[in-house]
């Protein structure tokens, strides 16, 4: 059973979380994230969720406890952004390492300095080698669905490995969209019930987290979460295989619009997709072949899917709304150029928007496409590396 | 009052072949601690020299559950644990009845840990945090922590020509964390291993948070004879540079008051870090010392109704 | 420092666990020392300070009983010699060797 809501992307994540009903919750309030927070204080008011609440001093402390209540054998969560993020960074490794499988929605804000409290990918970008699964949301409804399937992700045998779930601050998470929402028992039979491989609180088998690894079994342990992850690209599918069925809705490693017989593609992640998939319909009225490519997964990062996807295309421009500061291009330009090395391609463009923020309407997608429609005609391209929507 | 002869034939929880440095006093103060353990228990630890010493893979000291997590989160990771067990208690999935202690160093408790520690502590968390006080970050190779001693030499505040050792005071943290309204509270010395089991169990059966803190002298850090550990502790005991507390339910109690308080240089004159102190010129920082540690030990039995 | 037999990574528990409780007991400090603590059994008055202050759980006792030292775990620190009734002075402490 599933009903229509209309609901900000905090409030589906929080009601996500109460049908989830972890065991432990620890958390820290930081806008644009603290909704999540609140409302979920709500539900453990109400008795409406049987989880152990922690209300923790700190995003360090809310990483630690929840690391601490994961080794316990408890499925646990905590909810970020931004510097709050950034102030769990040490933990945030750590928790990856030890693997457990925690699931931490992500609000996406722009980082200090200057402090901003707004949209940007510069906190999640950061964390992009800690070695979580990252899954990216472009609606309040895919925030609510990634979430359910996060928790199967990362509780996965083969994975265990903690997963971010990221959905843009203030424009998803206090943007009001109909949701379809399962009914509390449908997301309980989902998500199943947890069993921890190891547990603290089993007396019969005593067991030691975080021991010191030096030179002669550090790197063994490291490949082995490097396998892990290589393990995730698989479960992701299989889970969202398993949720089409319960819910008929589609999810993969990135969703291609209008892409199949285009000549010309944005790139771009979360809220953004949405904006451009409006320009691309607008842009396919007036003939011209463009189409979009939305990753959903950055972590693990599907290098030869995207490749197979993109080699048909002339140009691509790759969005970021994050600044890798390497003077070259944003992250998300960066890899999937990578990817596209062995393939005859398309020519990949680098746009960095949006930071801290800063609006991306319409008519700023469509000078991108606009742009790449032009080089594609003219094979001339001044710049690979381009700010968008930015003073000069 | 449990005797010696019954506590030897408890098993021990930290077993021999740890890699502490031979006549490390934290082990002798950890062995106490987990003598007063009756269930099945979940230790944390803080970056620092038992964490390193005790588990370095594929070996383990512990004989229960143990986590490390990183240097300063001690606190909040058990307290993590500590949720985990009261949620999965609640939902019967857990039936043992478990204790969770959590030992930290002073650096990983007076300095980078205060933070997790005074929120794990406020927010009342059914667990015993233990700080094994030895003055310094011994682990990294002696440096001045906020614990350290005034006067003392150590690598980060060097006893040089201008400068006479670390400037600044220790912080009181048992104070501190007494100021937390927290059910328990209490100092302890290993040299007084009666007191320090008699102490932690309190502490674990207070039903909510407690804290002690625990002198644990170090050799290479205090620069004294490796076997003098224990007399080393007695002596900070027995000057009262270490008195012997507790604060139950915020009352204070004097637990142990040494027959003749004995002059702070005794303590202060087996120790390296101290020597440079003895020059005349240096003279009047060990009186100041010695006046700082009698207004201190006033003040705590004022507070303890002894004065 | 070699680590060829060591075991590979597959073959290690996931997330650097560690699932023998205690298995440092394998690992012998004792090759540490370089003076050991000698007891004596005529003289001990079995008051169990040399094991409450051992810093290496290294002082074995039976029924109550010291009988003897675990050579293999003892550093030599010499606690237990220092921490024996100074009118007992049932462990003295001999250079390693003699």
């Amino acid at each position: 059973m599933a009903e229509k809501k209309a609901l900000t992307g905090n409030e589906a994540v929080a009601l996500a979380m109460k049908q989830i009903e972890p065991d432990v919750v620890a958390a820290y309030p930081i806008t644009p994230q603290t909704d999540i927070v609140q409302y979920f204080s709500n539900y453990v008011a109400d008795g409406k969720v049987k989880t152990e609440f922690v209300t923790v001093e700190s995003e360090h402390s809310a990483m630690s406890a929840t690391v601490g209540a994961a080794a316990g054998g408890a499925r646990a969560m905590t909810a970020t952004s931004s510097q709050g993020l950034a102030l769990m960074w040490e933990v945030v490794y750590i928790a990856a390492s030890s693997r457990l499988p925690i699931v931490m929605p992500v609000v996406n804000r722009a980082l200090s300095g200057p402090i901003n409290i707004h949209c940007d990918h510069g906190d999640t970008m950061g964390a992009r080698d800690s070695g979580w699964i990252q899954l990216y949301s472009e609606s309040v409804q895919e925030a609510y669905d990634n979430l359910i399937q996060a928790v199967r992700i990362a509780e996965h045998p083969d994975l265990q490995l903690p997963v971010m779930v990221c959905q843009d601050g203030f424009i998803t998470s206090h943007g009001l969209e109909n949701a379809e929402i399962l009914d509390d028992e449908t997301v309980k039979r989902f998500v199943g019930e947890y069993k921890p491989r190891f547990s603290l609180l089993n007396p019969a088998k005593p067991v030691t987290f975080g021991a010191l690894d030096l030179q002669d079994y550090y790197f063994e342990h490291k490949r082995s979460q490097s396998e892990a992850m290589k393990n995730a690209g698989k479960v992701i599918l299989q889970v969202a295989e398993e949720f089409k069925k319960l819910t008929g809705r589609e999810y993969g490693y990135f969703e291609k619009y209008m892409l199949d017989d285009a000549e010309v593609a944005v790139v771009a992640l979360n809220s953004t997709a949405g904006t451009a998939k409006m320009v691309v319909d607008e842009l396919r009225q007036a003939g011209s072949k463009v189409g979009l490519l939305k990753p959903r997964v950055f972590r693990p990062f599907p290098a030869k899917e995207l490749a197979e996807t993109l080699r048909g295309l002339k140009v691509v421009a790759v969005m970021d709304r994050a600044d890798s500061f390497n003077a070259y291009g944003g992250p998300l330009f960066n890899e999937i150029r990578s990817a596209m090395y062995d393939t005859p391609g398309p020519k990949i463009l680098s746009y960095i928007y949006g930071l801290g923020g800063r609006d991306i309407g319409p008519a700023d997608v469509t000078k991108v496409y606009d742009d790449l429609l032009e080089i594609k005609k003219t094979g001339r391209c001044d710049s690979i590396l381009n700010y968008l929507g930015v003073r000069e | 009052m449990a005797t010696l002869k019954e506590l030897v034939k408890k098993p021990g929880i930290l077993s021999p072949g740890h890699r502490l440095c031979a006549g490390c006093t934290a082990p002798t103060l950890v062995r106490q601690v987990l003598m007063a353990v009756d269930t099945p228990v979940v230790i944390g630890n803080a970056t620092g020299c038992l964490e390193v010493s005790t588990t370095i893979f594929p070996q383990t000291a512990w004989r229960c559950s143990w986590i490390h997590n990183a240097f300063e989160n001690a606190a909040a990771t058990a307290s993590g644990v500590e949720a985990a067990y009261k949620s999965l208690k609640r939902q019967g999935k857990i039936k043992d009845e478990f204790r969770f202690i959590t030992f930290g160093g002073d650096g990983g408790t007076y300095d980078i840990g205060l933070q997790s520690l005074s929120g794990a502590m406020e927010r009342g968390h059914h667990m015993l945090y233990v700080c094994y006080d030895n003055g310094a970050y011994m682990n990294t190779g002696i440096q001045r922590s906020s614990a350290t001693p005034r006067g003392a030499d150590t690598t980060t505040s060097p006893a040089g020509e201008k400068v006479p050792g670390k400037p600044a005071n220790r912080k009181d943290l048992t104070a501190i964390m007494a100021a937390h309204n927290i059910p328990y509270v209490a100092q302890v010395s290993p040299s007084h291993w009666n007191d320090v089991v008699t102490k932690v169990k309190k502490a674990l059966d207070c039903g909510g948070a407690a804290f002690i803190n625990a002198i644990a002298p170090c050799h290479r850090g205090w620069r004294y004879p490796i076997e003098d550990g224990i007399e080393m502790a007695r002596l900070a005991v027995d000057t009262c540079y270490w008195p012997l507390f507790e604060v139950v339910n915020g009352e204070w109690k004097l637990t142990y008051k040494p027959r003749e308080k004995k002059p702070l240089v005794e303590f202060l004159k087996p120790q390296g870090r101290f020597k440079h102190l003895f020059a005349p010129e240096n003279e009047h920082i060990i009186k100041e010392m010695q006046e700082q540690v009698d207004r201190n030990w006033e003040a705590l039995l004022k507070r303890c109704g002894e004065a | 420092m070699s680590t060829e037999n060591l075991p590979g990574w597959k073959d290690l528990p996931a997330g650097g666990l560690i699932l023998e409780p205690g298995n440092a007991e394998n690992l012998e400090t004792g090759e540490w020392r370089s003076s050991r603590p000698i007891h004596d059994k005529q003289k001990c008055i079995n008051c169990l300070f040399c094991w409450v202050f051992c810093p290496d759980s290294s002082i074995i006792v039976e029924d109550g009983k010291v009988v003897g030292i675990d050579y293999k775990h003892c550093k030599g620190c010499g606690i237990c010699a220092r921490e024996c009734p100074p009118k007992v002075k049932a462990i003295t402490m001999v250079p390693e060797g003699e």
